[in-house]
Parts: C-alpha cells; sequence; structure tokens
C-alpha cells in the first residue's frame, strides 16, 4: 500500500491568549510533536514552536496562497478582531500589513479542513466580553449567531463548517482527537452538533461524572468556596448546562475544575463572556435561574424539595465542610 | 542606512515585530512593536471585583495564574482577609510549577533551537546542538514535552487544570488536599527531579544551587546536560557580550508566606551594584508611541483608550518607567534583587545584564524553584484549612503585585459599590519591550538591541534573534 503523504498542518494566532497552544502542548505520553507524527500530521507552521521566523513565515503563506504548498489544515487560536471601524487594526500580522481578519478570510477557503481551537476562534469568547472594545467575532460565529468572519455560508474544501473546538481554553485531548479524526479521515457533518462541536466532547454535559454527584443529588450544597458541597446552587455552577466531557476526563493528570472546588463557567458556549459574578447563582424568589438543559422547572423544583428531604445526615455535613468530616458507614 | 521590519518573530508567546535601522552592519535604532491589542482592561471595567479572577487570567495562556495571583493579591488587599497558611503554600506551588514550566519551555522550544539553524550549520559543535535542539524535531522536545505535562499534573491537584483556573482566591485555594493528594504532588515533584537530575542538569539539584561563581559556573560546564551544552555554547558564542542592557532590574518579589517571601522584592542597579527598595509610587506608564489616547500617568487613575490612528504610534504597548527611566525585569532581576551571588557577580563582570545572565538565572531559578515547591508541598498541614472566607470588596483601590516567569506583573485596581471602576495591567514585558517614551528615550530591549552586528545575514542574523528572546517576551501580556 501507498504510504499516505503526511497532511499540513498550519496554525496561527489572532486575537489570543495563546492558552489553546499552552494545552495542545500538555498533550501526549510522548509529547504534542511525537503524537502529531503518529498522527500523520506534518507542522507547516506553529507560531510558538516553529523553526522559521520573520520573512521565511510570509513566504510559507505565500506559498500557500499560490497553490504551491497544499493546506490540509488550517488551525486558527483567538477571536477575529473587525474594528477598528472593521479594518481589522487591532491585530496586524506582524512583518507585513495583512490584519488576521484579512489573513484568515484568505486562508480558511485554501484549506481542506478548517478548526476553530479555543471558544474565541469558535465563537469571540473574552475579548467580545462587554463593551467588546475591538468588534470580536469567532471564524463562523459570532457569539451563536452563524455568521461571523467568514459568513453563514463558508465551507472548507472538504465542504466541511468550521469545526468548533471550543473550550477556554480546550482540554488537550480534544485538540488532538479533533485533528488525528481529521486525518485519519473519520471526522464528517454527522459528527458535529448543531454549533460546529464535535460531539464526542460535545454531546456530554459537564456535569456528567462530577465528583460531586452525590451532593447534587441530594441538593446539598455547598456555601462557600472550598466546601465539597454541590457548587450549583449558591456558588454558580453552569456544569449541568454546559457542553463538554471536562468531568470524564482527566484535565492535567486528574483534575477539573468542579473538583478543583470552582464554579463551571461554561467556557465551551457561546457568550460565556457576557456572564456576571462567576461564582454566585442568579435566583428568582430563592430559586436558581438556569436550571438544568432540558429539565422540566416544576420537575426539578419536586424532585430538589424531595431530595432535600431525603438527605442523609452525612451528606449534609460534609457539603458545608472543606474535608470529609463524617465517613460513610451502614446504620446499626 | 537601511530599515529592516522583523516579523513574524515567532517562538514567543504572542506578536511581535522589530523595526532595525541598520548603519554599517549593527543596529543604529530599534523600535518594538506589539501587534495586538484586546481590550481586557476595558472588559474588566464595570464587572463585579471577583469576576476579575475569571477575566483577568485568560489575558495570557503562558502565565495564566500569575495573572490570578495578581488579581487575587489586588482583592486580598481591598477585602482585609488574610489567607491560611496552606492556601498560601498551595498558590505558590501552583505558581511555581507555572514558572518551571515556563522557564523550561523557553529554554528548550523557544531559545535554544535558534542555535540548530542552518547559519551555525559550519560549526564545530552543530551536528550535535542540531540533533538535540532543532525545532519540533530535535531529540529534547521529546524529554522535555512529557516532563512538563507531568510537572503540570500539579494544576490537576490544586488548580483543576491549566491554563485558566478559578482556583487562586484573596482567601486561599478552592480545595483542601487529603492525604493522598500530597502524596501524588510530592510523586510529581520526585519524578520532575529525575528529569532535572538526568536531563536539564546532569546533576544533584543540591550542587546546582550551590554554583556561587562564574569559576564554579565553567566547572559545571564542562559536564553532561542540556545546560552545560547552554554554557559551552555561550562561551564560544560570547553571549555576555550580547544584548547589553545597563537599567535598573526590578522584582516585586515573589512567592510571599507568613514566613517571608522566597526571593524578595527591590531595585539592583548592574551600573553601581547597589540595591534599594523598591519605591511604593514611581511608577508611570507613558503612552507617547502608543496607539493610545493620552490619560493619567498613574496607573492608579488610568484609562485605556484605543486610538489606531495616532501619529507617531508604532506599539499597543504603554512604557512604564521606575522613577523616570525604563527598567529590566525577569529572573535576572529577581537574583539579582536577591543577592544571588552568582547572578550579581555575571553583572558586575561588565556592569550590566546580557543574553548569558538572563538565560543562566532563568535555568538556575527552575533548580531553586523546584526545590522550593518540594518544600512546601511536604509541609503542608492538612488538617488545617486551605481557604478564609472574603466578602465582596465595597469600594476601595488596590495594587496586586506579583512576580511573573517573566518578572514583575501588577495589578492597579480601583473598586466602587462593588464594581471595578478602573483596572490598569503593567506586565513584565510592557516594562521590558516597551516603545519610546515622551522624552524620546528607547524601552530596555530597544535599548540592548543597539549595536548588534547584523552582517549580510540582516533580518535573519541570529544574533537578534539571541537578544530578542533572552528576555522570554509575552506579547499578549505586554499590551493585553
Amino acid at each position: 500500500m501507498e504510504a499516505r503523504r503526511p497532511l499540513n498542518l498550519l496554525w496561527l494566532q489572532a486575537g489570543s491568549c495563546g492558552g489553546c497552544s499552552m494545552s495542545a502542548l500538555e498533550h501526549g505520553a510522548a509529547g504534542w510533536f511525537a503524537e502529531l507524527k503518529n498522527a500523520g500530521i506534518r507542522l507547516l507552521w506553529h507560531p510558538s514552536v516553529s523553526e522559521e521566523t520573520g520573512a521565511e513565515v510570509l513566504e510559507i503563506i505565500a506559498r500557500i496562497e499560490s497553490g504551491e504548498e497544499k493546506l490540509d489544515i488550517f488551525c486558527l487560536e483567538g477571536s477575529i478582531l473587525r474594528g477598528p471601524n472593521g479594518t481589522g487594526k487591532f491585530n496586524r500580522f506582524s512583518g507585513s500589513n495583512r490584519t488576521l481578519f484579512e489573513l484568515a478570510a484568505s486562508l480558511a477557503p485554501l484549506a481542506d479542513y478548517c478548526v476553530a481551537i479555543g471558544t474565541c476562534a469558535a465563537y469571540g469568547g473574552i475579548p467580545a466580553g462587554d463593551p467588546d472594545p475591538t468588534d470580536a467575532c469567532g471564524l463562523q460565529y459570532d457569539g451563536d449567531d452563524v455568521g461571523g468572519a467568514l459568513g453563514r455560508d463558508f465551507s472548507s474544501r472538504k465542504n466541511l463548517p468550521v469545526i468548533n473546538v471550543s473550550g477556554c481554553a480546550p482540554h488537550p485531548g480534544w485538540i488532538m482527537e479533533t485533528l488525528q479524526a481529521l486525518a485519519s479521515g473519520d471526522l464528517s457533518a454527522q459528527n458535529l452538533d448543531p454549533l460546529g462541536r464535535p460531539k464526542f466532547f460535545a454531546a456530554h454535559l459537564a456535569h456528567h461524572g462530577c465528583s460531586r454527584n452525590e451532593f447534587y443529588e441530594f441538593k446539598a450544597s455547598a456555601k462557600a468556596l472550598s466546601e465539597r458541597g454541590c457548587l450549583m446552587e449558591h456558588l454558580g455552577c453552569k456544569a449541568t448546562q454546559a457542553i463538554g466531557d471536562c468531568n470524564q476526563r482527566a484535565w492535567n493528570g486528574g483534575g477539573t475544575c468542579t473538583h478543583a472546588g470552582f464554579a463551571c463557567i461554561s467556557c465551551t458556549s457561546p457568550n460565556f463572556e457576557a456572564m456576571r459574578n462567576h461564582h454566585v447563582t442568579p435566583k428568582i424568589a430563592g430559586i436558581p435561574v438556569g436550571l438544568p438543559l432540558d429539565m422540566p422547572k416544576a420537575w426539578f423544583m419536586t424532585l430538589a424539595a424531595l431530595s432535600k428531604s431525603a438527605t442523609p445526615a452525612r451528606v449534609r455535613k460534609n457539603a458545608e465542610a472543606d474535608r470529609i468530616v463524617e465517613n460513610p458507614r451502614r446504620d446499626k | 542606512m537601511n530599515r529592516l521590519v522583523v516579523g513574524p518573530f515567532n517562538r514567543v508567546e504572542g506578536d511581535l515585530e522589530l523595526t532595525l535601522d541598520i548603519d554599517d552592519g549593527r543596529v543604529a535604532e530599534a523600535r518594538v512593536s506589539a501587534s495586538l491589542y484586546r481590550g481586557f482592561e476595558q472588559i474588566l471595567a464595570g464587572r463585579p471585583a471577583a469576576d476579575a479572577l475569571a477575566i483577568a487570567p485568560r489575558i495570557c495562556g503562558i502565565c495564566s495564574l500569575s495573572q490570578s495571583m495578581a488579581a487575587a493579591a489586588a482583592l486580598r488587599a481591598l477585602t482585609g482577609v488574610n489567607p491560611p497558611p496552606n492556601g498560601e503554600s498551595a498558590a505558590n506551588i501552583a505558581h511555581a510549577a507555572e514558572n518551571i514550566a515556563d522557564h523550561l519551555s523557553h529554554f528548550y522550544l523557544f531559545f535554544m533551537p535558534d542555535f540548530a539553524r542552518s547559519y551555525y550549520a559550519g560549526e564545530k559543535w552543530f551536528p550535535k546542538i542540531e540533533a538535540r535542539f532543532k525545532a519540533v524535531s530535535g531529540a529534547a522536545a521529546g524529554d522535555v514535552l512529557p516532563a512538563r505535562a507531568r510537572l503540570l499534573h500539579v494544576m490537576g491537584l490544586i488548580a483543576g487544570k491549566w491554563p485558566h483556573s478559578l482556583a487562586i482566591q484573596p482567601g486561599g485555594v478552592t480545595r483542601a488536599l487529603d492525604l493522598g493528594e500530597k502524596m501524588r504532588l510530592l510523586a510529581i515533584f520526585s519524578d520532575f527531579r529525575a528529569f532535572l537530575e538526568k536531563t536539564l542538569f546532569a546533576a544533584p539539584l543540591e550542587q546546582v544551587v550551590s554554583i556561587s561563581s562564574p569559576a564554579a559556573l565553567d566547572n559545571f560546564a564542562e559536564g553532561p546536560g542540556d545546560f552545560a551544552a547552554f554554557l559551552r555554547l555561550a562561551k564560544i558564542l560570547r553571549l555576555d557580550a550580547l544584548g547589553v542592557l545597563r537599567l535598573p532590574l526590578m522584582s516585586y518579589g515573589a512567592y510571599a508566606s507568613a514566613e517571608g517571601s522566597l526571593f524578595g522584592a527591590g531595585v539592583f542597579d548592574p551600573r553601581s551594584g547597589e540595591k534599594r527598595a523598591l519605591p511604593s509610587a514611581d511608577i508611570v506608564e507613558d503612552v507617547a508611541f502608543s496607539f493610545l489616547r493620552e490619560s493619567s500617568p498613574d496607573p492608579a487613575l488610568a484609562t485605556t483608550i484605543p486610538d489606531a490612528e495616532r501619529a507617531g504610534a508604532y506599539s499597543w504597548s504603554k512604557a512604564p518607567r521606575l522613577a523616570g527611566e525604563p527598567a529590566e525585569t525577569g529572573a535576572v532581576a529577581r537574583q539579582a534583587v536577591e543577592g544571588d551571588p552568582l547572578i550579581r557577580a555575571l553583572l558586575a563582570q561588565s556592569a550590566a545584564s546580557n543574553v548569558f545572565a538572563r538565560v543562566v538565572a532563568r535555568v538556575m531559578e527552575i533548580a531553586r524553584l523546584a526545590l522550593a515547591a518540594e518544600r512546601w508541598a511536604r509541609d503542608l498541614r492538612l488538617n488545617e484549612s486551605f481557604c478564609a472566607h472574603a466578602p465582596a470588596p465595597d469600594r476601595g483601590f488596590a495594587v496586586g503585585r506579583v512576580e511573573a516567569a517573566r518578572g514583575a506583573l501588577g495589578h492597579w485596581v480601583s473598586v466602587e459599590k462593588g464594581l471595578i471602576q478602573r483596572y490598569q495591567i503593567v506586565a513584565p514585558t510592557t516594562w521590558n519591550f516597551s516603545p519610546r517614551d515622551a522624552n524620546k528615550i528607547p524601552g530596555p530591549l530597544e535599548q540592548a538591541l543597539v549595536g548588534v552586528e547584523v552582517g549580510p545575514a540582516g533580518a535573519k542574523a541570529p544574533a537578534i534573534q539571541h537578544v530578542v528572546r533572552s528576555f522570554d517576551p509575552c506579547m499578549v501580556c505586554t499590551a493585553h
């Protein structure tokens, strides 16, 4: 069988913090570079790690634009900054007079696959936070409105919309498994959710597998940070509304946001940057406003009341402590 | 005189462009430009004070936790909460892990690959250096990436994830560690020590931190290990005569606890060899050459309003000044201020900082921090609290000062009726890579580049690459 040509991957950073690249570099037992190679991906250029600099980079881009170099995968990290006044000047591509707004729009249609790495590139993210000083948006979305920098009708050469590996920052596995699936030809439009996110992580809620699960079931809630109880009722946790298999994966060897004791802020979602008071649950008449996705409010209230009344003393005590104060045991 | 524009300048964090005026094969004038503006100070204003803990870390993916620490320090000063010793230690352990990871990324991924470029192909030492340090394909990457990822398992235990965590709070950290987790922390530091003692230093850490003179360092250079390989190269290429800078070296002090800071705060002047206390005021930001509107020079009173069409401007970065002068910050400043005898001696040789001293200070700090973090983890007292509960601040003004890997990071925060009124961030590379100020005084890198020989290689001259990367710039923090 003929050996497959490695796929060329170009990674650019737009209005970015670089955190998605840092996340990718955490991937793999043998290191990210080895993983890419194993997946049959050649790093054409990446701003943080590649050798080429300055004019050499401009040459690589020129070769892609002239068709001399095939662009298989185009990854963009960071928001597209359209301002001021549509000029894109808040984010100039250093060494050139081009903006990332214009450059991304020029490169994306040349790529077989176009991948937005992180919530910024997908939907706008934190730079789009009020007052949105730079008119920031994602590649194919502006918040949850389809469109963004490339427009609603954009599709890459292989007829896919922009693939949105959202997250701030995304799990290294979300990035790498998406790239691997593209390289192996296993990712199609059916594998994406309605907001362009790969379903392998986006078909779950961040809540699934939360280590505070028992506290959630009994509505035994933490009242202050560092307590062990459920973070949803008082401390702003959005994990029952946010997509992501966060609590089914190890982050940095074994952590997750909720496991570490702070609220899920729904960083995989469009418009998460609009949230205020991240560690306070908004309530009306004492009832949390944001209830679990697809759960009828009346049912939730009934079940919550019922489970609160059935909460074992152990669970209630541990919920408001920073460590286990009462062990599980069978009543004699 | 001819003008070179160098960019995109990669293997740094973020977007960087240089404009170099070349006269007779040497840099006559340099201008440093941050080419990205996102407006974090505008985004922070008007939000509830505690939301700074979610927004500010996202300025930077490489020093995210340092941004958390600075925001938490400002809120701590506003609320008056006192974190328990465990809260301080756990935050310091996570902060040390980030700073070590950054130093490691800098040395292996950003800085050393420049010596593996074909420019040096004729040198006797080249084949070995190329095999080890070539960008992406060099053998070292296969050692360092797994070691870095393993070290960052510290974040899984303390911060939940990295980058971008909400675990660091004014009152401590959001999770109390248990016995198993303390043991896992210690196991991570054992694994990491093994990497350092086998690969980077090829010597026990205790021996590394005892190197206290240039002669002892020369002796160490004869050994195996990647640091020794760098030391030998530095000698051949005279990196101590490159990127020479005669400016005050400033540190805010790092890893504070009830027992005092691991690294003290202050200003060390390499010109006089004297150390002075860090002035509490005397820090201003100038925007004469920035794409920003004039505002108060005092970060406590300033607001940031972009002006992309400002005449004469060439960078989105402001120009911070300490008592009227630019200042250099980073590991070399931290170690000089702390009084490390090796770093003080390296600076004394030319009464200036330089590429060699910057890199040595950074790599030596890896050994110091790894030992300190191990000790802090061992000393955690698991039966005590990790977090004191802080009320939300209602009003007031405070400055949160910490040391990120790249140097002094400050958040100037005003709160009114619980909402952020003003938020000003002065980051390490804002200092190091500042543009000129109203007196036309160039920033530190702009000064360090003057006189550097580019020869026929022009913009590709490796000397330019070495000088710029010796500061380990973080451009996303610079203009935020």
